[in-house]
């Protein structure tokens, strides 16, 4: 039987999670909710959940309170904290609500609101991954698996049959039949790998705004195709001139300056490809962001040809996103769309400020790939 | 949940010896032994089994049970005001842990039993929540669960407009406003008559003769017609007076469906149940706590025990500047009254006594502190409590000091240690529990049937983005437009809400009674 509480509880939950979906694109803008608190969750601030009343504002200022000190010393914590053993139950705090969400309820959240289409991997069947169980026993085995518990027991059981066991003097000799060895069974299991390389133009024209834009996309696009792979990786590329691939914390929090040569950064993304992830068994995505500002039309040409010839082929998806920054022209975009007009596996999406990640997210995912 | 460990019911028959020794008068006592998840669970309840089904439970549940998990806090003890009265146990306490509970347990039985703002509660209360459960889930299943569960968030909202006072002159107000308009019409069968021999304004007239020249006929007719036309109108006001039974006025008042009305007369019954409790939060704690501390040091405790013993006790009465713990104040001023009463330090001689060398050894050995304390925790709640026995050596003994916002570093900081001040703001933050002072002035406002309220403003505005959103609750039950008078920066305002949008309008003056 379901307890009354376990009701009550997922009928909290329920609503947190109505709350969320309902604010959604506010909670897209912001960057505070993005870190993840330990055991994949995060930590949603949610003000809106308590039972409004008619109740005192600020509480003109102060209290009462008990201890040492002169007058002008501060007061540590706040007054009105209930200490820890006490009645609970009546009266609830008015405090704002720090609510827990879990990474996968997160990412159904937002496929929900979105209206996601879930990723039908490619490649899956023909990839395999084996793993080995212990399930039985058998007869017959190398000693090193011997299971000395079953043994005994054989042992015993046929001692005690054959009449020469003695409990006054209880010792068990197994022979030759009495071993048992354990055994194992091959189990085959469906296995999809993907992975995601994000790229960033770092150069001088992408300012602390744009990267955190650029930080909060890659959350959520992170958030919902982990929820559609078991095991995924994510790889982290960041350019200015030149490319280098870099850890995660790198990446966020590198300024450097510079020109842009974007088509280093696709060279590096296709001799990672090439290296590591083989396109017959990964599911490959890869996103790239930047103000759209590149060092040269040559450079551009490049980067284009690189994509036609080598990336796409690879990858599931390409996506590119381009925010919005004083100092950039915006112009790889327009060549991007002119050259590829159509081209399913290529995603462009222009971001102009935090309200539209959310929109920004839906172009990417929208397609199912 | 399970039956108490031989050895726990062993234990309690000796600590309910030792309270019965001291004269500690309590129902029976059920103690019960729960894990931490049950104990969250009934915790949330508010110490009941059997609630209502309602998310904010569920939302207690979660943050209980996720402090406890991170061993933010710890719920020892828990028990409820019913008749025999139940206790849960935490399984898993250890031995003196437990032991300090069933003692503390014991005083919160002995307060609820004879303390006299219970004297109004329902004993059996736990059978009442059962029942309001099984109804309210009738309505859910016939009405479906969310309009049921958002009707019980409508009224929550409103669950602290209730008048403290009410239980306590119940047998008058048994006749409720509206029938006694009507009975006093048809009683006073002469009200027509009495109404015309109404004194109205009349100048003096020294010569007689002059009587019909300064007081014309005419004119004194025309004031008693006034004043009857205002009397008459004054009679068919809803409410005949400002009333603070808010929620008892909607029940009554209001256009609702028949089990919205029992949904709402639910919350009320539970919100005056649940009200003692919070008019004596010190009195209780500080009662238990002056127990268990008797009944251990006294009797129950060996020797073994005493560290950990003392332990738990500190964890308990731990004071942290800027946070009051009702607690330590409620024991420190129990054990203050014996002493004082013990000693004879109250009353006129005392009080004039000049020397400070005399009043410092004053001691009559009266011997009446025990009994002083009984008669305090029958009679008294905290506004009286601490109004009566708050004084100013108690304050000066027991460091305490006000605090206020530093308004430019934004920290809360020491202000000082002015006596008259600090039992000001204590009292202040007592007074109605700390919540505001709300009344239904009128019930047919502007003669259109709108409602308004009237805040009585004692120096603390209202916090204003609540109170929007109560007022959408109010105009919910009510289905008019709603308004509640108020004070905001020291200006009389108005906010109404009329079903689409709040608007706030200046008034003339700020509601008084």
């Amino acid at each position: 039987m379901i307890s009354r509480i376990d009701q009550d509880h997922s009928r909290f939950r329920e609503i947190v999670r109505g709350k969320v979906r309902q604010n959604l694109r506010k909670y897209m803008s912001r960057g505070d909710i993005i870190a993840p608190q330990g055991k994949g969750t995060v930590k949603i601030p949610m003000p809106q959940i308590t039972i409004p009343r008619f109740t005192f504002g600020e509480k003109g200022g102060g209290g009462v309170g008990q201890g040492e000190g002169e007058p002008g010393d501060p007061v540590d914590g706040k007054e009105g904290q209930q200490s820890g053993k006490g009645k609970a139950g009546q009266g609830e705090g008015d405090k704002g609500l720090d609510v827990e969400v879990s990474l996968e309820e997160l990412a159904e959240i937002l496929g929900e609101e979105l209206g996601l289409p879930r990723i039908e991997p490619r490649g899956v069947d023909s990839l395999e991954t084996r793993k080995d169980r212990y399930v039985g026993l058998r007869s017959t085995g190398p000693e090193s698996l011997r299971s000395f518990k079953a043994t005994y027991k054989r042992a015993l059981r046929r001692q005690i049959a054959m009449g020469t066991y003695d409990p006054a003097r209880p010792v068990i000799v197994p022979i030759r039949e009495d071993r048992r060895y354990r055994s194992w069974r091959t189990d085959p299991r469906p296995h999809s790998n993907a992975v995601i390389i994000y790229m960033m133009d770092v150069s001088g024209s992408m300012g602390d705004e744009q990267k955190e834009i650029v930080r909060i996309e890659s959350f959520w696009i992170d958030t919902w195709l982990r929820s559609q792979y078991k095991g995924i990786e994510s790889r982290y590329i960041i350019h200015d001139a030149t490319a280098r691939l870099v850890e995660r914390e790198v990446f966020f929090r590198t300024r450097e300056s510079g020109g842009t040569m974007i088509s280093s950064a696709y060279r590096l993304c296709n001799e990672l490809i090439d290296n590591e992830y083989n396109p017959e068994l990964w599911n490959i995505y890869a996103f790239h962001f930047s103000d759209g500002d590149n060092w040269s039309v040559d450079d551009t040409s490049n980067c284009i040809s690189l994509l036609r010839a080598e990336l796409f082929p690879k990858v599931n998806q390409f996506g590119y996103g381009q925010v919005e920054s004083p100092y950039g022209s915006g112009q790889f975009i327009k060549d991007l769309r002119a050259a590829f007009g159509k081209e399913e596996v290529l995603v462009t999406s222009e971001i102009k400020g935090r309200d539209e990640i959310m929109d920004s997210i839906r172009d990417f995912l929208r397609r199912g790939r | 949940m399970a039956a108490l460990t031989p050895e726990l019911r062993d234990l309690q028959a000796e600590i309910q010896g030792y309270a019965d020794e001291y004269g500690l008068d309590t129902f029976t006592t059920i103690f019960e032994l729960v894990d931490y998840r049950q104990m969250c669970e009934i915790a949330s309840y508010g110490g009941f089994p059997v609630r209502y089904p309602h998310w904010r439970f569920g939302m207690e549940y979660d943050h209980m049970l996720k402090s406890h998990t991170y061993g933010l806090s710890k719920i020892y003890e828990l028990v409820i005001n019913t008749d025999p009265c139940y206790a849960y146990l935490l399984e898993g306490n250890s031995w003196v842990d437990q032991k300090l509970v069933m003692s503390h347990v014991l005083g919160h039985c002995d307060f609820f039993k004879n303390n006299a703002f219970f004297g109004h509660t329902d004993r059996r209360m736990i059978d009442v929540m059962a029942n309001n459960a099984a109804r309210v889930r009738r309505y859910m299943d016939r009405h479906g669960v969310s309009p049921v569960e958002s009707f019980i968030d409508t009224c929550l909202a409103l669950d602290n407009l209730i008048d403290p006072w009410a239980p306590l002159r119940e047998p008058t107000r048994a006749s409720a406003p509206a029938p006694t308009s009507a009975s006093a019409g048809k009683g006073k069968g002469a009200g027509e008559g009495e109404l015309d021999e109404v004194e109205v304004g009349r100048l003096p007239s020294v010569r007689g003769y002059l009587e019909s020249y300064i007081n014309p006929p005419e004119l004194l007719a025309a004031e008693r017609a006034r004043a009857k036309a205002a009397e008459e109108a004054q009679r068919r006001k809803i409410p005949r007076a400002p009333e603070r039974d808010v929620l008892g006025f909607l029940i009554q008042h209001a256009p609702l469906e028949l089990w919205e009305a029992d949904v709402l007369g639910i919350i009320r019954e539970e919100a005056y149940y649940f009200l003692p409790q919070m008019q004596t939060k010190i009195m209780n704690e500080g009662w238990a706590s002056y127990w268990h501390s008797k009944l251990m040091t006294t009797r129950a405790l060996r020797d073994d025990e005493v560290i950990d013993y003392a332990d738990a006790c500190a964890g308990v009465m731990a004071t942290a500047p800027g946070r009051l713990n009702p607690y330590k104040i409620g024991i420190e001023l129990f054990r203050d009254i014996e002493d004082r009463y013990n000693r004879g330090r109250f009353g006129k001689e005392y009080e004039e006594c000049d020397s400070l060398a005399e009043k410092a050894s004053w001691d009559r050995k009266l011997g009446l502190g025990r009994q002083k304390i009984f008669e305090v925790r029958r009679l008294y709640n905290d506004v009286t409590f601490l109004d009566e026995f708050f004084t100013e050596d108690f304050c000066r003994e027991h460091n305490f000091f006000t605090f206020r916002e530093n308004r430019r570093s934004g920290r809360l900081e020491i202000e000082g240690r002015e006596f008259a001040k600090i039992k000001g703001k204590l009292l202040g933050q007592l007074t109605n529990f700390g919540q505001p002072f709300i009344y239904v002035i009128d019930a047919n406002y502007l003669n259109r049937g709108e409602l308004l309220l009237g805040h009585r403003h004692e120096g603390t505005d209202l916090r204003l983005d609540y109170a929007r959103e109560t007022l959408r609750a109010l105009e919910r039950i009510w289905r008019r437009p709603v308004s509640i008078l108020t004070v905001v920066d020291e200006r009389p305002k108005r906010l109404r809400f009329d079903g689409s949008e709040v608007s706030v309008s200046d008034e003339s003056a700020a509601f008084r009674l």
